[in-house]
């Protein structure tokens, strides 16, 4: 499995056909403490870059952007009853939704950790 | 992942000026962010947790961006009561020594151009002044074009940009204060003393922000530091940032200015009636009065509300509020109120949908979420009324 960031703050796990989506957890202490998250609906596809789910913190609302094309395959209902999983999980029990990959070369543009610490650290 | 819709209402445009306490602020570990002209501390710990602080214990604020004046009056007169009483919807003749009162200022067709807190001076604080004067730090500027237009000469207002404004906040505030200021005990809700701590002279008010009991402090600026360590030492006290100011004010009902309160709004819709004594409004003589009489008749065309809303999902200012298909109202203040548990807001709502408990919908990203007037304040007010 690999994982991959945006400059967006997003994490994206793959494994075969699957890529998980997450914020980071750089992201969710800019955030602070989040009180909602809104998901994507199973069968929903994605472009690159469209509005895919929203996350609401104490003081905002932020959209969350579908890092890769794809169709949603599983949304993470933990985050309905728990959104503060996202503040104490951010990058593993708190993933926002699955996709299935329509078009893996657009992984190819985006970050390892070693170069999104790096670009956090430039911030 | 990014910010949307227009909610960072907290954060403002450059250039910002620093707060006496801006080293101090970062010092605790502060995030600054932009607020009426000024780098101001948004959160240190964490908003839920500071708000949570604050009302089971003490949260220390630094206000020092709003606005504080003094009036006095050259010919040794009662000029500087005239004149405000001008300015000003509220009684300010029988303001007595020591005492408090909300007002604002308002336009000639009765718009809110701005709300604060006025008190007479006594003892001889802020150099013998009659009057001392707190407005919003957003507002200070233009409120004081306005307020210098409309004084007569020998009225002198007197802009103290070198005074610090630290506010004491939660149910332990009061033994806080005191066991650095033990004649603050005294002190009664919108009351003031002149007091000295370590040769410094402390202004307090017994007032505030969160719906807690608590004090507002004037002092010199250069003082501030020392006050904000000698209360940060204390058991019950912890730096609270913007953010948990806002949310605390939302659940105690307290309108914001430039979001609740504006140009477009007069004070009978507002609900603030109570800050016109009847004197005021039979005799009039006050910039504003006839949109207050006439509101006092017929009712205003809308009103500010307190809104419940179902769920989790917060709805947030400039969001649309519909009965059924007809638009009747926007939300002024919203987010997820940590002490009530759930999203709160507040809103102006016309008339015929603005009695409690009626059933509305707001809009949130396309989708309605329903909402119910609710009284305010969502958070039961615990000042000191009576020692």
């Amino acid at each position: 499995m690999s994982r991959y960031f945006t400059e967006e703050h997003e994490w994206i796990d793959v494994e075969d056909e699957i890529a998980t989506v997450g914020i980071t957890d750089y992201a969710q202490e800019q955030l602070g403490d989040i009180v909602f998250v809104e998901l994507p609906v199973e069968g929903a596809t994605f472009d690159k870059g469209d509005d895919a789910a929203v996350v609401e913190s104490v003081k905002a609302a932020s959209d969350v952007y579908a890092p890769i094309s794809g169709e949603v395959v599983e949304a993470n209902g933990a985050l309905e009853d728990e959104p503060a999983l996202v503040n104490s999980d951010a990058e593993e029990d708190g993933w926002f939704f699955k996709l299935r990959i329509t078009d893996a070369s657009e992984l190819e543009g985006l970050m390892n950790e070693a170069a999104y610490k790096k670009f956090v650290a430039s911030l | 992942m990014s910010g949307n819709e227009d909610v960072t209402h907290l954060e403002e445009e450059l250039p910002l000026q620093p707060l006496p306490l801006d080293a101090w602020h970062r010092a605790k570990g502060a995030r600054m962010v932009g607020f009426a002209g000024y780098h101001m501390p948004i959160q240190y710990e964490g908003i839920m947790a500071e708000h949570s602080w604050t009302r089971e214990h003490a949260g220390l604020f630094d206000v020092s961006h709003m606005g504080q004046l003094t009036f006095s009056d050259d010919s040794e007169g009662r000029g500087v009561d005239d004149a405000l009483e001008q300015l000003l919807p509220s009684d300010i003749k029988g303001l007595k020594p020591f005492r408090q009162r909300y007002s604002m200022l308002l336009d000639e067709e009765g718009g809110i151009l701005d709300d604060l807190m006025v008190s007479r001076v006594g003892d001889g604080a802020f150099d013998g002044a009659d009057i001392y004067m707190v407005v919003n730090g957003a507002t200070k500027y233009d409120d004081i074009g306005w307020v210098i237009e409309h004084l007569p000469d020998e009225v002198v207002m007197n802009h103290m940009d070198e005074q610090a404004l630290l506010a004491l906040q939660g149910p332990e505030a009061g033994e806080a204060m005191a066991a650095l200021v033990p004649g603050t005990a005294d002190l009664l809700f919108m009351q003031s003393g002149l007091f000295e701590w370590r040769g410094v002279p402390l202004w307090i008010s017994r007032s505030g922000y969160t719906g807690e009991d608590g004090f507002e402090i004037s002092l010199p600026a250069d003082d501030a530091k020392l006050l904000a360590d000698a209360l940060c030492e204390l058991p019950q006290v912890k730096p609270i940032g913007l953010g948990a100011r806002d949310s605390l004010r939302l659940e105690a009902g307290l309108p914001l200015y430039g979001h609740d309160l504006t140009p477009a709004v007069s004070t009978i819709g507002a609900d603030l009636g109570f800050a016109i004594q009847k004197r005021r409004r039979e005799e009039g003589g006050f910039i504003g009065h006839a949109r207050v009489m006439k509101e006092l008749a017929e009712g205003p065309g809308s009103r500010r509300v307190g809104l419940k809303i179902d769920g989790r999902l917060p709805a947030r200012e400039g969001a649309n509020i519909f009965a059924g298909d007809v638009l009747v109202g926007e939300v002024t203040s919203g987010g997820f109120a940590p002490t009530v548990g759930a999203p709160i807001a507040m809103g102006w709502v016309s008339l015929p949908h603005a009695a409690i408990d009626t059933a509305l919908e707001i809009e949130v990203r396309g989708k309605r979420i329903a909402a119910t007037v609710a009284p305010m304040p969502f958070v039961p007010h615990r000042y000191r009324r009576k020692a």
